[in-house]
Parts: structure tokens; C-alpha cells; sequence
């Protein structure tokens, strides 16, 4: 007589299921092939919605005559300047509040405090005390950039395990040497949670100054075309900045992936 | 050259709140090449008096001195209960820390870090970090670390406590080999009743509440070679004296 067998299999197997690589650009394929054919039927107007092919050639036109070249360029070196100024001051100011209980207790109220004002609001007092040109635009990019920033690495520091400083200093290092072999590493991961965070305030920024108070940069151009209704060179400076912050993503990701290689 | 902690008392909290005596009358010594083990029941502020000669808590009265080191600073190494290696460097980068600290040259820097890390037996781990070693292999590393710097005075605070029985059997031989080899001045800290009598030279017991010197026991058998038949059962009466003296305390410990 053969036993009954009462197998017992992996209930959880659902939890390690493989899923080809190209599921991720399904979704993304069918929003533009729905997209495509919604247009092509004329179901909505082009005034209001145009066709992604539409964009695609107006936006090779406009590449060949130059005319996004002229935009994109101030665009990358308000934003560059900017989030570099910004976030060099943040993790540096960041470093400082983490590690000293002096500058901690002086200093964290008041990047609190400033912390929740819509960063654009102070535009205006920016041009009146910088006036119209790159500095104001520069400098509010600076300043959105900074407060995430600041407050990532702040808690980076303070989450670096205690018993590494305790190491580092029964191995003689200096309080200088503590922050920069032990404090400045423990925080990297946060810090760079920040710099994320930063890079999507710093295009948001860097797109309403531009529609405030520029005459070139993608964001100009976008409201220029808004306001003439030529929707679809609208729609390809959106695109132009889709793909800028894409990018953005990519690079900080592939700098954190160079500097953080033991996570 | 020695080691002299003397009149050591610690309390905590402060004087509204009520305070708490960790520490009461610490007086011994340790001498050059001697492997002293502190072993007391938890809570009686073994690991807070280590951190003390450590540099890394005051002693409320009392201090902690090098006697007879001539013009120098003394120079110490902690390997933690919690390893605490740095996670960004590399087994060599971490063994050399102590080493760029003491601004050695990194020719020499790599010769010592090069000799520690085959004398813990870990010479192919070299460039692996942290994250991608075993509890055992990690702690290994950590020894390593503290034996390059070549310290005036070693401690170690429950080293092995996170590892499991069979791989703590195996690293409590290794250090004794390794000890054997570099013969330096160590203060180690454990509640393991049978490991203390396996590497001391001399046992200080702690009792609590509050952490008070019971009794200094010296351990009269040879370094090497304790836990054969031939020393058995001289090291099974030095484990069970021990016991005797520490047992009212853990027991009282364990109700709390």
C-alpha cells in the first residue's frame, strides 16, 4: 500500500516572481500608442492635444534650427549653477548643524522656520534686490535646493552609529578627521536621498522663474507658446524638460552608485 | 611599563534625579604582557569600566594611568562588541585606519596591515567590505585593525558575544595563537565564565549593585593548551570558583 503524500510547496513564492524586462516599457508604449490613435481619429482637437508624432517632428525642426540649442543652454546653466551652489552649501551647512550642539541649537530653528516658505514667493524680493538677471533666478534655485538638502544631511549625521565615532577616535583620529572619515561617509546615503529630492525642486524652480521672469530658457519658451496657442512646440519644450529631469535622475544616481559602492 | 586604574568610581544620572553607583573602590593593575579578564554578571558595569580605561567615559572619582612609558602618548586599541567597522572601507582600508591616524608611511602602513591580515587568516578578503563578511570574519577584521596599530594596552569588550558557540570555540583559539604572537597588554571584558579562565593570566570578579572588585583570581596553568585532559580538571575548579562567587549575583540579576 503506498502512503498518501501531502506535499508541501513554497506559499510564498509570489514574493521572488521574475518579470521580463519588458514589462516596464509596456505601460509606458501604450499611453503613446493610445495617444497616437485618440489624435489620429480626431477625436480631440490639436489645438488642444497633439499628436506625440506631431511633437516628435516639430521637435526635430526646432533641434535643427536651433531654437531649443538657444533655450536649453541658459536653462542648464541656471539650474547647474544653482544646484550646485545650493547643494555644496546645504551639505556643508548640514555637516556643521549635525556636529556641532552649538551651531545645532542656534542654527536648526531657523532653517526650520524658513524651511515651509514656497521657495518662488521670494522671487519677487530676489529681483528687486538682485535685479532681473541670472543672479535672482540662480539664487532662488540655490535656496530650493538647500533646504532639503540641509535637512537630509543634518539627519544623515545624526544617524551615523555612535560606536563608529567611538572607533575612529580610540584610533586616534582628530575631531576633523571624525567628521571626515566617519561623519561625511555615514551620511552619504542620506545626503544623497536630499540631492534627489533637490533636483526635482530645482527644475520646478527653475521652470516657474523662467515663466516669471526670463526672455529665454525652456520655461519662457513653453509659456511663449502657450500664450501664441502653438501648442505643439508647447508640448515639445514639456518634453525637453521631461527628459532633462530624466537625465538629472540618471547622473545623480550613477554619481551615488560611484560613491556609494559598500551599500 | 604598566597600566594603573586606581580609585575608579562611576555614577550616572545626577544628584535630583537620584543617582546610580555603577562603579565603587576599582583598584588593580595591569602589568606589561599580562592578559587580565574582566568577568562579572550583566549590570555590573564591566563594559562601562572598560570604556573608562578606554578614554571613552570619565570616571566620576579616581583615574587611569600608564606608569613607566617613556616620552610617548599611550596608544590604544578597542576591539567593540559591536565591531563597529566602517562599512565604506575595505577590510584593508579598515585595518589601516589606526595606521593613517598615527601618519605612518604607506609603505609601512601596508606591510603591517598586510602581516595582521594573514595573521587572522583573512589574506584573500583584502578588498571585500564589510557588508559582504560572515559575524566571525568581521570581528577577525576588527582584530586585526587593533593589533596594527601595535597598542600599549588591548581591550576588548565582549568580542565574540555576538557569534555563535561554534565559531567563538574556534576565535577564542585563534586568539590566544594570535595572542601568543604579539604578547601585548590586554584588558578583556566577557560574562563567559569558561572563556575567562581559557585566556587570563589573572580574573578580576565583579559584583553589582554596586560593580565592586569580589575577587582577583590568578590563573596558575599554562597559556596554551588549558582545555586538555592533562589541565582539566584544574580549569573545571577554576571555572566552578567562579561560578560560585558570581552566582547569587546573576541570579539576582535575572529577577530584575
Amino acid at each position: 500500500m503506498t502512503k498518501q503524500r501531502q506535499m508541501i510547496t513554497n506559499r510564498v513564492a509570489f514574493l521572488d516572481k521574475k518579470v521580463p524586462i519588458y514589462a516596464s516599457f509596456l505601460g509606458l508604449v501604450g499611453l503613446i500608442v493610445l495617444w497616437e490613435i485618440i489624435c489620429s481619429l480626431n477625436l480631440v482637437s490639436p489645438l488642444f492635444l497633439p499628436a506625440p508624432s506631431a511633437i516628435v517632428t516639430t521637435g526635430w525642426e526646432m533641434v535643427v534650427s536651433g531654437e531649443i540649442y538657444e533655450n536649453l543652454v541658459p536653462s542648464l546653466y541656471r539650474i547647474v549653477v544653482g544646484y550646485a551652489i545650493g547643494s555644496a552649501f546645504g551639505v556643508l551647512i548640514g555637516l556643521v548643524l549635525g556636529f556641532s550642539k552649538w551651531a545645532d541649537a542656534i542654527g536648526t530653528p531657523v532653517v526650520y522656520s524658513i524651511y515651509p516658505i514656497p521657495k518662488i514667493a521670494l522671487l519677487p524680493l530676489f529681483i528687486l534686490w538682485l535685479g532681473i538677471g541670472e543672479l535672482s533666478k540662480v539664487t532662488i534655485i540655490a535656496l530650493g535646493v538647500f533646504f532639503p538638502v540641509v535637512i537630509n544631511t543634518f539627519s544623515g549625521v545624526k544617524n551615523v552609529d555612535p560606536i563608529l565615532i567611538k572607533a575612529a577616535v580610540t584610533f586616534g583620529s582628530s575631531p576633523f578627521n571624525v567628521v571626515r572619515k566617519v561623519i561625511l561617509p555615514g551620511s552619504l546615503p542620506m545626503i544623497f536621498a536630499g540631492l534627489k529630492l533637490a533636483a526635482g525642486t530645482s527644475l520646478l524652480l527653475l521652470v516657474s522663474a523662467e515663466m516669471i521672469a526670463a526672455q529665454n530658457g525652456i520655461g519662457a519658451m513653453v509659456l511663449h507658446y502657450g500664450n501664441l496657442m502653438i501648442t505643439t512646440k508647447l508640448m515639445v519644450g514639456v518634453l525637453v524638460l521631461s527628459l532633462l529631469g530624466l537625465t538629472f535622475n540618471r547622473v545623480l544616481q550613477w554619481v551615488e552608485y560611484k560613491l556609494i559602492p559598500w551599500k | 611599563m604598566k597600566v594603573v586604574i586606581e580609585d575608579v568610581r562611576k555614577t550616572f544620572g545626577n544628584k535630583k534625579k537620584g543617582e546610580v553607583l555603577a562603579l565603587d573602590n576599582i583598584n588593580f593593575s595591569i602589568e606589561e604582557k599580562e592578559f587580565v579578564v574582566l568577568v562579572g554578571p550583566s549590570g555590573c558595569g564591566k563594559s562601562t569600566l572598560l570604556n573608562i580605561v578606554g578614554g571613552l567615559l570619565s570616571p566620576t572619582e579616581g583615574s587611569v594611568y600608564f606608569e613607566g612609558l617613556l616620552n610617548k602618548k599611550p596608544n590604544l586599541a578597542i576591539v567593540f562588541q559591536e565591531i563597529a567597522l566602517f562599512p565604506w572601507r575595505t577590510v584593508y582600508e579598515n585595518v589601516i585606519y589606526g595606521l593613517e591616524e598615527q601618519k605612518v608611511s604607506k609603505q609601512e602602513q601596508k606591510e603591517k596591515a598586510d602581516f595582521y591580515i594573514d595573521m587572522v587568516g583573512l589574506t584573500g578578503f583584502k578588498d571585500a567590505y564589510p557588508k559582504q563578511l560572515s559575524g566571525g570574519m568581521k570581528q577577525r577584521v576588527g582584530i586585526a585593525r587593533a593589533l596594527a596599530v601595535e597598542p600599549d594596552l588591548l581591550l576588548m569588550d565582549e568580542p565574540f558575544s555576538a557569534l555563535d558557540a561554534q565559531t567563538r570555540t574556534l576565535m577564542q583559539e585563534e586568539l590566544l595563537t594570535i595572542w601568543n604572537r604579539t604578547q601585548l597588554s590586554t584588558l578583556y571584558v566577557t560574562h563567559n565564565i569558561q572563556e575567562a579562565v581559557y585566556l587570563a593570566d589573572r580574573v578580576i570578579v565583579l559584583s553589582r549593585h554596586p560593580g565592586q572588585i569580589k575577587e582577583i583570581i590568578k590563573i596558575d596553568l599554562p597559556k596554551m593548551g588549558r582545555d586538555t585532559e592533562q589541565h582539566r580538571a584544574k580549569y573545571e575548579q577554576y571555572a566552578d570558583d567562579i561560578w560560585q562567587l558570581i552566582r547569587q549575583d546573576a541570579e539576582d540579576a535575572l529577577k530584575e
